[in-house]
C-alpha cells in the first residue's frame, strides 16, 4: 500500500470524497476533500475503500488508552488526534525528545505512522504536529529544554513526513522561534482567515505576529489573535483528558484448583461483592454478567447471565448464578474466575425498604408491584429469562390503534414497565361506567371499548351453506356457517362495528379494506368476533370471516 | 349436596389446578384476576411459541387488568414445564397459567403441585379435552353456553344486561377436597365478579338443548 496511491472516501453532502489518502497518492496531486471522480481521472490507478468513522473513533479511543502510558491525561484532538499533557513524565523516558521517538517506534512497530509535535502549550503542539515538517530547510533542530509539554499525536493512516523529530519539538520559551516559520493555518484558523490573511501577505506566524494588533482584530476578528495567544502561551487554553472509563470486571486466582458447586459459587459470592461494591460508587447496575471459569488445563467455560433489570446486590444476583454454575464441567478443577459486568446501566440509589412481598395488601405496596419494583419479580424473569431468553418474557403495553391487531404490543418485561393503566380499566370507575351504558345505548358509537374477543388469531374464513343464496344486499352474519368444521349456527349477532384500515400503516391483511365486525353468539356455545368486508361483497361470495373467539 | 360454588372457586391457593372445555380461556382468566386482586402479586401465562391464537389483552381487560399478566413464550412442552415449575414456586407471582398441550405424567403434575405449595401459588394447567392428571387438586370443565331463555331474562333484567354478560358453565369433574359440582355462571365486568345463575332457581340451562346436559347434576335432577 505504500506504493500504490490508495484512499478512503467518505460520503460527504452527495459525493464520494477523498477522507484521507497515502503518500503516494499525494505525491499524485490529490488532496483531501476532492471529489472521486476528479481523483480518478487525475489518477486511474488509485484504490479506495470507503471510510469507517466509527471504527476510526473506536481506535482513536484505543490508542487514547495505550497512550496512558506515557502520561496520565489524555485526551482526543479531533478526529485524528491525540493530546498527552506530558508535564512532568518526560524525564521517565530520557527527555522530550526521547519521548518522541519512543513513541513513534513504538507505534511504527503497531503499522501506524503518527505525527508528533511537543510544545509548551496546545496550540503550538498542533501547529508542530501538523505542519511541523513544512519547509524543514527553516527549521531549527535543537535538544529539549523541560516544562509544560504536550504533544499531539495523529492517528490516521497518514503518510508520514520523516523529517527528524527534533524540529517536532519547541523549547520551552521558545515557541514562537519553533513554529514562527509556519503557515498561519497551523493556528488552528478557519480557512476563510487563512485565505484572507495570505491574501495581505501574511504567510507565516511569525508575519502575524509582527503585525500590530489592533488593525487584525479589525479586519479579521478577535480569532487570529486567540489563537496566536493561545500558541504561544499568552492565553491558557485547557485540555480536557478523557476520563477513564469505569471497568466492571474482577477476578480472582486461586492457590488451589476448586471443583465443587459450593466452592465455586463461594468465589463468586467474593467476586459479586467487589464488584457490586464498584457499581456502587458509579451509581450503575449490571445488566449482563459473564462468569468466566479457567480450568487447569487452560480450558475456560463462559456463564453468562442476563438480569432482567439493572442490579447490584450481590445477595440478589448470587442466587441467579446457581443454575448455570452448576451445569459447568469443572475438569481437573477451577484456578482462576473472572467476573465482569459486559453490559451496564445506570441504576439509581434505591429506597431500602423496596422489598414488596406481603400478602396483605396494603395501597402502597400494590402501587411499588404495579410500577414494576418487586423484586422477587425481577428476580424470577431473570431466573426464567436465563433459562428460554428474556426476549420471550412479555408483557402487554396498550398501543394507539383501532385494529384490533395492533391496539396492543408485547414488549419484554425486562426493558418495559407496567403502564400506569389500561386503557378502559383503571381507577375512574363511574367514568367507565357511563361510557359502558353509553356504548349499550348508541353502539356504533361504543368505539374501542366495545368488546374484545379474548383469543385473536388470523382471519378465518367460514364456509356458508351451499343451499344458501348469498344475498348481495345482505350486511348480517349468516345464519348458519361452517368454521373449523363445525356445523353453527347464529342466535345472536351484534354489531356491525366498523373498523377502518389504517392507511399510514401498510398491512397487507388489512388490503381488503374496512371491515365490520359483529359479535355472535352461536346456538353450539362459541361466541366468535366475525368480520366482513362490505365493498368486496360483489365480488367475494364468502367475504365472511372469524377473527376471534370470545368464549 | 353439592359444593357450593363459594367454596370451589376462589380456587384452592397453594395448589395446582387443571382446566379443560371451550371456555378454560375465560376460566384461567378470571382466576388471574382475582389472584392479583387478593394476593397483589402478578400472574404469568405460558404459551408455546407457536399458538398463532394470541391472547387478547383488550379482552382480557374483562376479567383480569392485563397490566399485571406476564406472557411467557416457551419452546416446547419441556420448557413450559420448567418455567412453570419455577415461577410457581419463586413466590413472585400469584397465578401461573401454562396451555399445556399434551398429556403430563404424574411425577410433572406432583412437582408443580409442590412447587405451587412452596411459593403459595395458585397453578392453573389448560390441558386439552380428555386430559388429565390425577395429581391435580381439582379439573374443572367450562364451556361458554347458549341459552336462548336466559337470554330473554336478561333483557328483562336490566341489571344484567352488560354486553359482555356471558353465560358459562362450569362443571367442576374433579376435586381432591370436596365433592363435585356443576354451576351456570355469568361474568360481571363491572364488580369483577362470576354471578352464579342456575343457584337462584331459574335454571337456565333447561331450554338449552346441549348435548352434555346429562353430565350436568343440576340437569340430572330435573
Amino acid at each position: 500500500m505504500g506504493t500504490t496511491p490508495f484512499a478512503l472516501t467518505l460520503q460527504q453532502s452527495n459525493a464520494e470524497r477523498l477522507y484521507c489518502l497515502n503518500e503516494s497518492a499525494e505525491r499524485e496531486g490529490l488532496q483531501r476533500g476532492m471529489g472521486l471522480a476528479d481523483a480518478r481521472a487525475l489518477c486511474p490507478s488509485l484504490q479506495t475503500m470507503p471510510a469507517d468513522r466509527e471504527a476510526d473513533a473506536h481506535f482513536l479511543q484505543l490508542l487514547a488508552r495505550w497512550a496512558g502510558r506515557f502520561c496520565p491525561w489524555v485526551g482526543l484532538d479531533g478526529d485524528d488526534g491525540l493530546l498527552l499533557d506530558v508535564t512532568g513524565s518526560t524525564h521517565l523516558f530520557g527527555g522530550e525528545l526521547a519521548l518522541l521517538e519512543v513513541i513513534e517506534e513504538r507505534l511504527a512497530r503497531g503499522g501506524i505512522s503518527v505525527q508528533q509535535g511537543l510544545a509548551d502549550t496546545r496550540g503550538a503542539a498542533w501547529a508542530l504536529a501538523h505542519y511541523g515538517g513544512w519547509m524543514p530547510d527553516e527549521a531549527r533542530g535543537d535538544a529539549s529544554g523541560s516544562g509544560h509539554v504536550e504533544t499531539e499525536a495523529s492517528t490516521a493512516a497518514h503518510e508520514k513526513r520523516s523529517s527528524g523529530l527534533a524540529v517536532r519539538l519547541a523549547l520551552s520559551g521558545k515557541a514562537l522561534a519553533a513554529i514562527g516559520h509556519l503557515p498561519v493555518a497551523a493556528l488552528r484558523l478557519e480557512e476563510k482567515v487563512c485565505t484572507g490573511l495570505m491574501r495581505l501577505g501574511v504567510r507565516t506566524i511569525e508575519a502575524l505576529y509582527a503585525l500590530p494588533r489592533a488593525t487584525v482584530t479589525r479586519r479579521f476578528g478577535l480569532e487570529p489573535l486567540m489563537r496566536l495567544d493561545q500558541a504561544l502561551g499568552h492565553r491558557e487554553e485547557a485540555i480536557s483528558p478523557l476520563s477513564e472509563a469505569p471497568h466492571y470486571g474482577v477476578r480472582m486466582s486461586l492457590p488451589e484448583p476448586i471443583g465443587l458447586a459450593d466452592d465455586v459459587m463461594a468465589v463468586a459470592a467474593k467476586l459479586l461483592d467487589r464488584l457490586c461494591n464498584k457499581l456502587d460508587r458509579q451509581g450503575a447496575g449490571a445488566r449482563v454478567l459473564q462468569l468466566t471459569m479457567r480450568r487447569m488445563d487452560m480450558e475456560a467455560s463462559q456463564v453468562e447471565l442476563r438480569l432482567a433489570r439493572p442490579m447490584r446486590e450481590a445477595a440478589r444476583i448470587l442466587p441467579l448464578f446457581e443454575r448455570s454454575v452448576g451445569e459447568v464441567d469443572a475438569g481437573f478443577g477451577i484456578d482462576m474466575m473472572r467476573l465482569e459486568a459486559t453490559v451496564v446501566e445506570p441504576m439509581a440509589d434505591d429506597q431500602m425498604t423496596s422489598v414488596v412481598l406481603s400478602n396483605g395488601g396494603r395501597e402502597a405496596d400494590r402501587e411499588a408491584a404495579s410500577r414494576g419494583e418487586d423484586h422477587a419479580l425481577d428476580d424470577l424473569v431473570s431466573r426464567l429469562g436465563s433459562r428460554i431468553g428474556l426476549e420471550n418474557i412479555l408483557r402487554f403495553v396498550p398501543a394507539d390503534s383501532h385494529i384490533p391487531e395492533r391496539s396492543f404490543s408485547l414488549q419484554p418485561a425486562a426493558w418495559t414497565k407496567a403502564v400506569a393503566a389500561w386503557p378502559g380499566l383503571g381507577g375512574k370507575k363511574g367514568a367507565d361506567r357511563d361510557a359502558r351504558k353509553e356504548g349499550t345505548q348508541n353502539e356504533e358509537a361504543s368505539g374501542p371499548r366495545s368488546p374484545r374477543p379474548v383469543r385473536l388469531f388470523p382471519p378465518e374464513p367460514i364456509v356458508l351453506p351451499l343451499s344458501s343464496e348469498p344475498d348481495p344486499v345482505r350486511r348480517e352474519p349468516p345464519a348458519h356457517f361452517r368454521w373449523r368444521r363445525m356445523q353453527l349456527s347464529v342466535a345472536y349477532a351484534r354489531g356491525p362495528e366498523r373498523i377502518a384500515p389504517e392507511w399510514w400503516w401498510e398491512d397487507p391483511a388489512w388490503r381488503s379494506g374496512i371491515r365490520d365486525y359483529w359479535w355472535v353468539e352461536t346456538r353450539q356455545g362459541w361466541r366468535l368476533w366475525l368480520f366482513h368486508t362490505p365493498q368486496n361483497r360483489l365480488t367475494h361470495l364468502s367475504s365472511w370471516f372469524v377473527q376471534g373467539e370470545f368464549a | 349436596m353439592y359444593e357450593r360454588f363459594d367454596e370451589a372457586f376462589p380456587l384452592r391457593g397453594g395448589r395446582a389446578h387443571e382446566v379443560t372445555g371451550q371456555g378454560a380461556a375465560v376460566f384461567a382468566a378470571i382466576a388471574c384476576g382475582v389472584g392479583v386482586r387478593m394476593d397483589k402479586r402478578p400472574a404469568m401465562w405460558l404459551v408455546e411459541e407457536w399458538r398463532a391464537e394470541g391472547l387478547n389483552p383488550d379482552g382480557l381487560a374483562l376479567f383480569c387488568d392485563p397490566r399485571h399478566v406476564l406472557l411467557v413464550r416457551v419452546s416446547d412442552q419441556k420448557a413450559m414445564l420448567a418455567a412453570a415449575e419455577e415461577a410457581l414456586r419463586s413466590g413472585a407471582v400469584s397465578t401461573v397459567v401454562a396451555e399445556v398441550p399434551r398429556d403430563l405424567t404424574f411425577t410433572a403434575g406432583r412437582r408443580l403441585q409442590l412447587a405451587a405449595e412452596e411459593g403459595k401459588a395458585t397453578g392453573i394447567l389448560m390441558i386439552g379435552e380428555g386430559m388429565g392428571n390425577n395429581a391435580a387438586e381439582s379439573r374443572w370443565h367450562c364451556t361458554p353456553l347458549f341459552s336462548p331463555k336466559f337470554r330473554q331474562n336478561q333483557v328483562a333484567m336490566q341489571s344484567l344486561q352488560t354486553p359482555d354478560s356471558t353465560l358459562q358453565r362450569w362443571q367442576l369433574i374433579k376435586n381432591k377436597s370436596g365433592t363435585l359440582g356443576c354451576w351456570d355462571l355469568v361474568w360481571d365486568a363491572e364488580t369483577r365478579r362470576v354471578i352464579v345463575v342456575s343457584e337462584a332457581g331459574e335454571r337456565p340451562h333447561s331450554a338449552a338443548r346441549g348435548g352434555d346436559d346429562s353430565f350436568c347434576p343440576h340437569v340430572a335432577a330435573e
